[in-house]
């Protein structure tokens, strides 16, 4: 799975975007944002802004009840600042 | 009305500038009788943080951009009676007075170009994956997103 992150979020995580492999019991969104947080302390202060966060799975607004697997693409931004 | 036709869509993600009246010229052809345009530009100021800007860089998210755009024109093509539509959105670093971005409508009759224009640029500010940061010599600040462009959106009840 690709995780791509935009904006502070990816200032605060360090990259902007990774490879991993999804652990057989992450089956949706709000499962890969406890097994990030769960990683270091840098996704833990992220996410625990996640009423701030939006999230798409392959390039589509989604929420945190979506159901997600090893193919997918997701991104995790702040609210979008264009225009 | 078939308000579900298809019509002529530009949408660009560039680093460069855009010429304002040649892509005005682009959206004129035989049927249309009003083109609607905005044009977004860097302010020198952030009112909101009593802050001198002296540049803003912007990133997006290539590809979701695209598609979003695309879903936001086809909204507005599908509700009024339009002839034409272009979306330029500029990113990279740009410096106060600099154009970010071009919506460009155009319809038979004035009052389609007007709303649809409108709503393309509502609809961009909340939904369209750009982030902007505002630099100067003291910090760099990633924009926050206003409360406001969230009820703009929300008035055309979609």
């Amino acid at each position: 799975m690709i995780i791509k992150y935009f904006s502070w979020i990816k200032e605060h995580i360090g990259k902007s975007e990774e490879l991993i492999e999804l652990p057989d019991d992450v089956k949706t969104i709000s499962e890969l944002i406890n097994y990030l947080s769960n990683l270091n302390d840098d996704y833990k202060k992220v996410f625990v802004k996640k009423d701030l966060i939006k999230i798409a799975v392959n390039k589509t607004y989604c929420s945190v009840e979506t159901k997600i697997s090893n193919n997918d693409e997701i991104a995790f931004f702040p609210p979008v600042t264009g225009g | 009305m078939d308000q579900k036709k298809k019509i002529p869509v530009k949408i660009k993600i560039q680093i460069n500038d855009f010429d304002v009246s040649k892509e005005t010229k682009i959206l004129q052809e035989n049927q249309t009788g009003a083109i609607v345009s905005f044009v977004g530009v860097v302010r020198g100021f952030d009112e909101k943080i009593n802050s001198v800007i002296e540049s803003m860089t912007l990133e997006h998210y290539p590809g979701m951009t695209e598609l979003e755009i695309k879903k936001i024109v086809k909204q507005s093509y599908e509700r009024w009676d339009i002839t034409g539509a272009t979306v330029i959105h500029r990113i990279g670093k740009l410096l106060p007075t600099d154009q970010i971005v071009f919506v460009g409508v155009s319809s038979r009759h004035r009052q389609n170009a007007f709303d649809s224009c409108n709503f393309i640029m509502d609809w961009l500010k909340t939904k369209a994956p750009f982030w902007k940061v505002e630099e100067n010599e003291h910090q760099k600040k990633w924009v926050d997103y206003n409360l406001s462009d969230d009820e703009a959106a929300k008035k055309w009840s979609i």
